[in-house]
């Protein structure tokens, strides 16, 4: 097949808009490893609780409650599904990860793999493993763009731009602000960022919710792109993975930049040989484990 | 005299045993029992298999008194998630301990080719409804294994040779990656360049695949005149819509869905769907007769019958009638009366069940109506042809079957 230019240009918007979610994810990933040392594995399985918060919201709930006509818009999901999920993930770390702190990495991951599958179990028992389509897409944002090389559906070209301005916020939040400098001295020393006076366990508590919030704003987000299932985050963070060793373990900046150059690479290679396009992530993983194992953007 | 009573006695107790073994050596054993295995959360829960196929069989057995030669006809259901795998494991777990007399719907091609071949080592039958692969009554056919609806073969017969008559030469498939997949694309290339037309790429795409963007864009990129989607239920659902959204269609490519049901029309919405042409093994409001088993189904359900549903029903019907016919439900017995019976009925018109396994019957081509043509909410097409079965299916000698001859 002739590779045209239109096609490297199309194929590479689809990819930027996969590596938005790339990006948002694994962003989530390296703030708590940063700051709680746990590789939380349930964050596909929080992004999938995301969506499915928008998804309940709208064809659900309404019903339940006995209002028919209730509805939880897209836009107020926005704000509703990252809080109530933040507030899931809180508990958990309040309840059950704070124990495991002490312990070796793997106690966490071990835990939070638990937690994964229990969600995605508990969805399989309710929902369609193949998706449910969500239908609260706001009419604003229907119909398609043309990008002059392609046709861009409006809402994707949304979820990009937004996920692009979260994703640098909170780079800036964390690493330009004071709140941020509070933050990372915590991780370096806490008992001395203690005696300042400030309560460092709450601290973690709050970042944990703020990473796991992301994981659910990005599960908004795809939820119209992409049907709601019970699976959704299973697929997806397997690579996710991979870009956060890609670009370095607990670095902020690195997971950005990864999460977007990767999909980008990604969307590349479906132009150019489609059926690597899966594989391609990981080959790219193995050269950076062998040329620089702490990843692209790592310190060590 | 008390001795005589004794006899007399002693007689009538032996010819009750005689034909209480009698009714035992008629049914394995006190029950027909039928099993409905598909996919009953997935991408084919909602036109092939689904509440509405175990409704279909249901009311089958309904219709039929619910029971024969005496007995309760009883039946069950599972999902199979569309994994060959977990399938199986529920299909040996319904003979070996269910005592299940013939398994249905079977949806999935790499299901039903697991299936079939598990039943008929055990002396099971099957009637498919649901798969579409024509492996099940070729290569892979067994002796007691029916394929009772449509195939793979019969699909592009109509759809294809009405789009290439229509100038639409240059094609390109977005193809489901499994068994079906394939030997829908290989049937419909056959017909297209049979006809004059040539396929100029391919892409694979697996099942239950929710972002069909970038296939869509190669398709596009491709030149083809013609996007076919060798895919079905959701799938195909998801691609004409995302087609919609990358603006397949305003850039002059058309599409060609080739398995399309009713209830994919459904949820496109006439609007999105106007004009397509599919092949379908049956249509609700094609006569009197469907008409009326139509608006039963409907009142029982909730949802217009889709073809797997009829099907489904008619198997059901056809395989009692067999039991009764044979006066047994053993597997040999009512494979036999299967193959002797003439299946006419709302379903299948003309339908006669093969040495191979395969029920031939006609075909219809469906046109999607303009919205303000439509006369209901499930009035959404119109028969523009009608396939006789000899047309839509090859003859019995060109089918690979090795069974054919017992």
């Amino acid at each position: 097949m002739n590779v045209s230019l239109d096609l490297i240009l199309a194929q590479m918007m689809l990819g930027l808009s996969a590596g938005v979610f790339y990006a948002m994810l694994s962003l989530g990933l390296a703030i708590i490893f940063g700051l709680l040392n746990v590789i939380n594995f349930a964050h596909g399985a929080l992004y999938m609780l995301g969506a499915f918060v928008a998804l309940i919201g709208h064809s659900y709930i309404g019903p339940w409650l006995g209002y028919e006509d209730f509805q939880l818009g897209f836009w107020p999901a926005l704000i509703v599904a990252p809080l109530l999920v933040g507030c899931f993930g809180m508990l958990l770390e309040r309840t059950m990860l704070r124990r495991l702190y002490q312990f070796d990495h793997i106690y966490g991951l071990l835990l939070t793999f638990g937690i994964a599958l229990m969600l995605q179990g508990f969805f399989t028992n309710y929902f369609n493993v193949s998706g449910t389509p969500y239908g609260g897409q706001p009419e604003s944002l229907n119909g398609i763009v043309n990008l002059g090389f392609m046709y861009f559906p409006k809402f994707r070209l949304f979820a990009i731009v937004m996920s692009i301005v979260v994703c640098f916020l909170t780079w800036f939040v964390i690493e330009r602000t004071r709140l941020g400098a509070v933050l990372r001295a915590g991780v370096e020393n806490p008992k001395l960022v203690q005696a300042f006076g400030i309560n460092v366990p709450l601290m973690v508590t709050l970042t944990f919710g703020f990473g796991v919030a992301l994981a659910a704003l990005a599960g908004v987000l795809a939820a119209p792109i992409y049907s709601v299932s019970p699976l959704m985050g299973a697929n997806l963070i397997i690579v996710v993975f991979a870009v956060v060793v890609i670009g370095g373990m607990g670095s902020i900046m690195g997971a950005i930049v990864t999460g977007l150059t990767l999909g980008l690479i990604q969307g590349l290679t479906k132009a150019i040989y489609p059926p690597a396009a899966n594989t391609v992530i990981f080959f790219i993983m193995v050269i950076v484990l062998l040329v620089r194992p702490a990843g692209l953007f790592g310190k060590e | 005299m008390r001795k005589l009573l004794l006899a007399a006695t002693c007689g009538f107790t032996m010819t009750l045993a005689g034909a209480a073994s009698a009714q035992d050596q008629a049914l394995s054993n006190d029950y027909v029992k039928i099993g409905v295995l598909g996919d009953m959360s997935g991408v084919y829960a909602t036109g092939f298999s689904g509440p509405g196929a175990v409704g279909a069989v249901k009311m089958a057995v309904d219709d039929f008194g619910g029971s024969v030669l005496g007995q309760p006809i009883r039946v069950i259901s599972a999902d199979h998630q569309n994994k060959p795998d977990v399938a199986s494991a529920t299909a040996r777990e319904w003979i070996d301990q269910e005592r299940v007399d013939m398994i249905t719907d079977l949806t999935n091609s790499a299901v039903g080719l697991a299936v079939q071949s598990l039943a008929s080592d055990k002396g099971v039958i099957t009637m498919n409804t649901g798969a579409a692969t024509t492996q099940l009554t070729n290569e892979a056919c067994t002796k007691y294994g029916i394929h009772y609806g449509y195939d793979t073969y019969a699909l592009p017969v109509g759809t294809a040779t009405a789009i290439v008559k229509n100038g639409g030469k240059k094609w390109f498939f977005i193809t489901a990656d499994y068994a079906f997949g394939h030997s829908l694309q290989k049937n419909t290339t056959e017909v297209v360049e049979s006809l004059g037309g040539e396929v100029v790429g391919s892409v694979a795409a697996p099942l239950g695949t929710n972002d069909f963007a970038s296939y869509l864009l190669q398709a596009k990129a491709s030149g083809a005149e013609v996007i076919a989607l060798a895919n079905a239920g959701q799938d195909t659902v998801n691609s004409v819509k995302q087609a919609d959204s990358f603006g397949i269609v305003q850039g002059g490519q058309q599409l060609a869905g080739m398995l399309v049901l009713i209830s994919d029309v459904k949820s496109l919405g006439q609007e999105v769907a106007k004009g397509l042409q599919f092949t379908s093994a049956w249509y609700w409001n094609y006569d009197d007769e469907s008409r009326e088993w139509a608006k039963r189904y409907m009142e029982r359900t909730g949802a217009a019958p889709t073809f797997p549903h009829a099907a489904l029903y008619s198997a059901t019907t056809a395989y009692l009638n067999a039991v009764k016919a044979a006066g047994t439900d053993d597997a040999d017995a009512v494979r036999a009366q299967l193959n002797e019976m003439t299946i006419d009925d709302f379903f299948a018109k003309g339908g006669d069940i093969r040495p191979d396994g395969l029920l031939v019957h006609d075909m219809y081509l469906l046109k999607v109506k303009e919205a303000s043509a439509s006369k209901g909410e499930w009035d959404v097409a119109g028969v523009a042809r009608v396939i006789p079965g000899e047309q839509a299916y090859p003859p019995l000698s060109e089918s690979t079957c090795a069974h054919i001859d017992q």
